[in-house]
């Protein structure tokens, strides 16, 4: 389940979902409307300007000839100062107009590049935060049913495609769109001959990049393939490295993993291979159009005459000059268009799969039942009070518009639940339970048992039906999730802890307990004493889930993490199962001494974790086949005496 | 640096030619370009000035101009083609040479770089030294090359004109190297900050449990937008350096165009067209924008290479590093028997440990012995075992198996003779029968399920509707915990090893298998030393001895009786487990 993160998201072909983009255009608007209509409009300006110099190529060409001619039809010594005489001064002046539009440009340029930085983090950002805040908000069903390593990519892989997008992609193929959009009228006014050579060399360019990036496309799909076989066989391999060493089996592994590598090599350089002459290709297309133009403006120079049918302009030399710059300018942003187009569909599939996020069911919860810290007044009655005290209270609005508060004790039924994490398959069957206040209740039972199903229920990770589950006797539908389950304590088996010191991993059960508080919560778990002998003690730092410390201390830790929120119900999930048998005997010592009158459910394995508690129910294919004490169990000789004689194998 | 390069370059081998030739073909496509604009001049001059224009002489620049563009073309082709092999050879290399650099380590060297960083750097770190070894042998040539031709063509076309784009290079070159020079520290640091904020973001989604449970949704939301919003600040000001590049560019592309316009053109009428023309003029500012567009090019090049440094860096650390354990110089390839001897033994995992792991450890086992361990969480039960097969090298004394110190033996002649079923332990993805035959390649199918016999395993794998050719998934996900114990078991035995050693392989076998499991044992390889380690007694207490360790030190050995009179350790872990809990 946990693979690494992005590796099935690259290899089908990247489909995005219609109008993402619009929505894409949505978001960005949504924060940066005023920015981004400035940089629009700035970017529209410098486009223009980056067209318009072709204009100015073609006047001051037409400028110089005139001087030239000047020269030539005074042809006295001093033929160079009259011609200059009679021309420079419009060029400079000229000039000094270029100057000012490059300069009107240059600061549309550094206006827009400058706003787009901070539009471009700042969506990034926003897109982030929103995904964040909206996952937290999804059910646990999200989790078990999406690959984590796919959940992840969105933060990462569709995160940098989107990054691509706005940063370059959208503003060069607008000031792309715009330039070529100019270039075409420009070419219109000065020559419709040249120009119809310049469209089919264009037509070819586009044919070129549709079949030559069409093969490119196929090869990286397949390497992408290798590359995630190569990427699975390593991260299978490293995490058998010990393994291997074991077996001496290295040689039959070098042998493996050359097969593997030579694919990925072969499939990579073909793929290479084919983007990489792309650029050559189109680059020399361009070249052969710059020399088509040449040709085909000389043959029209040749044959004299020649007008323009929509500007009535002749055919001059200066103007077959421009057009050569022109054609070049054309064809780079041809050249940079086609290679936007890859990115955009990527990024439209990235942003596209972010959507699906956003747009996800988020867990819905209709409680209004809250749990408040209570105490009793002088009469008798409970009232609710601001600090704690220990006793915790529903307050439950009725629709009446009274208000009632009834005492938190801890007593859970269910009553004839069936449950399937899918509707085909029920992995509960009729399981009605009750745990009185104070009691220890354990489940004992193979794995898929559905021993963990029904603490699932409990803390409305997962919905049922109404009504079949009370707390307290109150229908737990109504009570209000976040309250629920802060009034439930759950250490699981699979502990993870978060980046940060030892003290703040346990402050994590309440954000606001003392030093002193959580030192007392060690104790309980038992944990003081390692942590005292970490490096920096209770400032070590814990990283990548805790990776210094054995399994066995990571789940102290979270025990001691449950020990400080102190909950009035706790759900003890496999918690101990890494743990030896006489820490455990310890940490089981404290935790009865910290839940004394409180209720707990124990689940486990080792059938010492449970043997004391009050009820212990055996679970098998999601039935309560046994009940009772383990007095009772055993004097019954039933399947708890089986395992707990050692004839049968729990998994 | 200079080192890291050199080991780098190793990884060419089998590329060279590819290599050599991909900046060769670039270099004359460089070339070729660079001649077209200036042929196109002539062309174009021509058309102006010819008094008499001969349709032989366009044809003939003509076939020059498209001889020209198909050379560049080819070149480019090729260039592109040879740059492919080459970069992917290198990166085939570089992960072939990694990967078997990790077959070499030692326990202590897989240690040290932990698994995931060595799958990075296998996976993450190679992809991003071949972009940038694919930038060196294709644009890092090209670009310098392409100005100085560009600047050559310049020269020739425009003369002192030229001189202009010699002014404007090292400005514009120093401007963007200042802009990359800035912008890299802060990028460096902002993408350690992504990373960190991607794991973080990881984290929650592992532990989404947890959040939920302690109703933290709120508080994980707030401290990743915090370090979200930390994060943009941090790629805003990086980004904002970097996008003066586009008006710096802008600026040196103006300034070239402006002055090309006043002084060309002045030159141009004053010299009556003779010395410089309008080819020349538009031939000029085509060269121009060559050799600024190439500036930027360099620029992103020194980027790129500067980033993918550490990169480098984390690829030759792996490289570099020494095995710590190497088989000695005339070792011996024949072990007599199943004896084991500590001699006053003492292990720490590293150098830097305060604390010793294991301390004065004496111990003599007798071939054939079933010797049982047991002792706490942290007792390092598993480092005393490893160090029979040289996993770990003891750090003081000396370890000897069948009377040699086991540092004197061929390694793989003392693991084949010492198999160790491994805590952690892994089934590869493949069929049983594979799996198994990591053990011995040429057993045969009997042999298969007479090893499995003997681990209890052949009662399940018989009932798969595959048997034996049951594909295990990656991670043995689709067998259960209890049954792939087994098979790793099975897969030990079938090295028929002088000693076995069991680091806590049957916790998750119930208790009645268990004990067929080591009767069998008894039963059918009574000369092989058995080293049982468990956390439960039963597991343990039918064995020859059971040594007691406490903190790294051995804290009694003896029989199962000797120990319950004598041991107070061994007394509680026994009443933990069987008496039962608190009521008594």
């Amino acid at each position: 389940m946990n693979k690494k993160p992005n590796m099935n998201m690259k290899g089908g072909r990247p489909k995005a979902k219609k109008g993402t983009l619009k929505r894409v255009l949505k978001f960005l608007f949504k924060y940066y409307k005023p920015l981004l209509c400035v940089v629009i409009v700035c970017l529209v300006i410098s486009a223009l300007v980056n067209s318009i110099s072709s204009i100015f190529t073609q006047q001051f060409l037409t400028l110089i000839t005139e001087g030239l001619e000047i020269y030539e039809a005074n042809g006295t010594a001093n033929a160079a100062s009259v011609a200059l005489e009679a021309v420079y001064p419009k060029i400079v002046k000229l000039v000094i107009l270029l100057m000012c539009i490059y300069l009107t440009g240059l600061i549309c340029n550094f206006t827009w590049t400058r706003i787009m930085a901070k539009v471009t983090q700042g969506t990034l950002n926003n897109m982030r935060r929103e995904m964040f805040s909206k996952m937290q908000t999804l059910p646990i069903k999200y989790f078990d049913t999406h690959p984590h390593g796919d959940i992840m990519s969105h933060y990462t892989n569709d995160i940098d495609t989107l990054r691509q997008l706005i940063s370059q992609s959208i503003p060069s193929l607008i000031s792309s769109g715009i330039v070529l959009l100019s270039l075409i009228c420009i070419m219109l006014y000065f020559s419709v001959q040249l120009f119809c050579v310049v469209v089919v060399g264009a037509c070819l360019m586009v044919f070129m990049t549709r079949t030559i990036g069409g093969r490119s496309a196929k090869y990286f799909i397949r390497q992408q393939k290798s590359l995630g076989n190569e990427e699975g066989y390593i991260e299978e391999m490293m995490n058998g490295q010990k393994v291997v060493k074991v077996f001496c089996h290295e040689d039959a592994c070098k042998e493996d993993f050359d097969k593997i590598n030579d694919q990925l090599f072969h499939d990579a350089r073909e793929a290479n291979k084919f983007a990489n002459i792309l650029g050559p290709i189109l680059g020399n297309i361009g070249n052969l159009l710059y020399v088509l133009v040449v040709f085909v403006g000389g043959a029209l120079l040749l044959s004299g005459n020649v007008t323009n049918p929509i500007s009535g302009k002749l055919l001059d030399v200066t103007i077959v000059a421009t057009f050569l710059n022109m054609t070049r300018q054309f064809c780079m942003n041809v050249n940079q268009a086609s290679q936007h187009v890859n990115s955009i569909a990527m990024a439209l599939a990235g942003a596209s799969r972010i959507f699906d996020l956003l747009d996800e069911e988020p867990e819905q919860d209709e409680g209004y039942v809250t749990l408040v810290n209570a105490a009793y007044d002088k009469a008798g009655n409970l009232i609710e009070t601001k600090e704690r005290t220990n006793l915790w209270a529903w307050k439950h609005p009725h629709k009446d518009g009274t208000l009632t508060y009834k005492l938190l004790e801890g007593d859970v039924r269910m009553t004839d639940v069936d449950f399937g994490y899918v509707p085909e398959k029920t992995v509960l069957h009729d399981i009605t339970l009750y745990a009185e206040p104070g009691q220890k209740v354990a489940f004992v039972g193979s794995t898929g048992a559905g021993k963990t199903t029904i603490t699932n229920l409990i803390n409305r990770f997962y919905d049922i039906a109404d009504g079949k589950v009370r707390y307290d006797g109150i229908n737990i539908n109504k009570i209000k999730k976040a309250d629920l389950r802060r009034s439930l304590g759950v250490v699981l088996q699979d502990t993870n802890l978060f980046t940060g010191t030892v003290m703040e991993n346990i402050r994590y059960g309440r954000l606001d307990a003392t030093d002193e508080e959580v030192y007392v919560a060690a104790q309980l778990a038992n944990a003081h004493d390692f942590i005292t002998r970490l490096p920096d003690g209770y400032n070590t730092m814990l990283t990548g889930n805790g990776a210094n410390l054995s399994q066995g201390q990571r789940q102290l830790i979270s025990i001691a993490r449950a020990a400080v929120a102190d909950p009035p119900v706790m759900i003890l999930d496999e918690a101990t199962s890494s743990i030896d048998t006489r820490t455990e005997a310890l940490v089981s010592q404290g935790m009865d001494g910290l839940m004394y009158g409180r209720t707990v459910f124990v689940i486990a394995h080792r059938l010492s974790t449970v043997r004391n508690s009050d009820v212990i129910m055996v679970l098998e294919k999601g039935r309560i086949i046994e009940r009772g004490s383990h007095d009772k169990l055993i004097s019954e000789k039933g399947k708890y005496y089986q395992l707990y004689t050692g004839a049968f194998e729990l998994e | 640096m200079i080192g890291m390069l050199k080991r780098l370059s190793k990884c060419i081998k089998g590329y060279g030619k590819e290599t050599f030739f991909s900046p060769f073909f670039i270099a004359l496509e460089v070339i070729i370009e660079c001649i077209i604009p200036y042929v196109t001049a002539e062309l174009v001059n021509y058309l102006k000035n010819a008094p008499v224009l001969e349709m032989a002489t366009i044809a003939k620049y003509g076939i020059l101009l498209v001889v020209l563009a198909i050379a560049s073309l080819s070149c480019g082709v090729l260039s592109g083609w040879f740059c492919a092999t080459a970069s992917c050879g290198f990166a085939k290399n570089l992960r072939h040479d990694l990967y078997y650099k990790v077959q070499d380590y030692s326990f202590a060297n897989i240690d040290k770089f932990s698994t995931s960083s060595l799958v990075t750097r296998l996976t993450t770190d190679v992809t991003n030294v071949q972009q940038a070894f694919m930038m060196l042998i294709r644009i890092a040539i090209r670009a310098p090359f392409m100005l100085i031709f560009a600047l050559v063509m310049a020269f020739i076309m425009g003369g002192a004109l030229a001189c202009i784009y010699v002014a404007l290079v090292p400005v514009l070159g120093l401007a963007l190297f200042f802009i990359a020079r800035k912008v890299m520290p802060i990028f460096k640091g902002a993408f350690r900050k992504y990373d960190t904020l991607n794991e973080s973001v990881q984290e929650n989604i592992e532990g989404i449990r947890v959040v939920k449970s302690f109703v933290r949704e709120d508080f994980e939301t707030e401290k990743f937008k915090k370090a979200s919003g930390d994060l943009a600040k941090d790629f805003e000001r990086a980004e904002k350096i970097l996008a003066l590049n586009n008006p710096f560019m802008q600026i040196a592309i103006n300034t070239s165009m402006v002055c090309v316009c006043l002084f060309a053109s002045h030159l141009i009428i004053s010299t009556g067209g003779k010395a410089f023309d309008i080819g020349n003029y538009s031939g000029l500012l085509t060269y121009g924008i060559q050799i600024l567009s190439n500036c930027m090019m360099l620029s992103m090049v020194f980027v790129t290479m500067t980033m993918s440094m550490e990169s480098a860096r984390r690829i030759v650390e792996v490289l570099d590093e020494e095995s710590t354990i190497k088989n000695p110089e005339n070792p011996v390839m024949t072990v007599e028997n199943g004896d084991i001897t500590f001699e006053n033994v003492s292990f720490k995992y590293s150098e830097k440990a305060e604390k010793n792991a294991l301390s004065d450890i004496n111990l003599r086992i007798r071939s054939g012995e079933t010797i049982g361990i047991i002792g706490g969480t942290g007792s390092s039960k598993s480092s005393l075992i490893q160090m029979i097969s040289r996993l770990y090298d003891a750090t003081e004394g000396t370890v000897k198996v069948g009377g040699v110190d086991v540092r004197d033996y061929d390694l793989e002649t003392l693991r084949n003779e010492v198999a160790v079923v491994l805590q952690k332990n892994v089934l590869f993805s493949g069929t049983i029968k594979e799996n198994l035959r990591w053990g011995d390649p040429n057993a045969s199918d009997e042999e298969l399920v007479r090893v499995c016999k003997l681990a209890c395993a052949d009662e399940f794998v018989s009932q798969f509707p595959n048997g034996y050719d049951t594909y295990i998934e990656r991670g043995g996900t689709n067998v259960s915990g209890g049954q792939k114990q087994r098979l790793c078991i099975a897969r030990a035995l079938l090295k028929k090893p002088k000693i076995l050693i069991l680091d806590d392989s049957t916790s998750a076998v119930d208790t009645k298998t268990d004990a067929m499991i080591r009767r069998a044992f008894r039963e059918e390889i009574p000369g092989t030393t058995k080293i049982i380690i468990a956390q439960r007694i039963s597991s343990v207490e039918d064995a020859d001895r059971i040594i007691v360790l406490e903190g790294g030190r051995i804290d009694g050995i003896g029989s199962h009786a000797e120990l319950l009179g004598t041991n107070a350790i061994y007394r509680e872990v026994y009443e933990s487990q069987v008496k039962g809990g608190s009521e008594e």
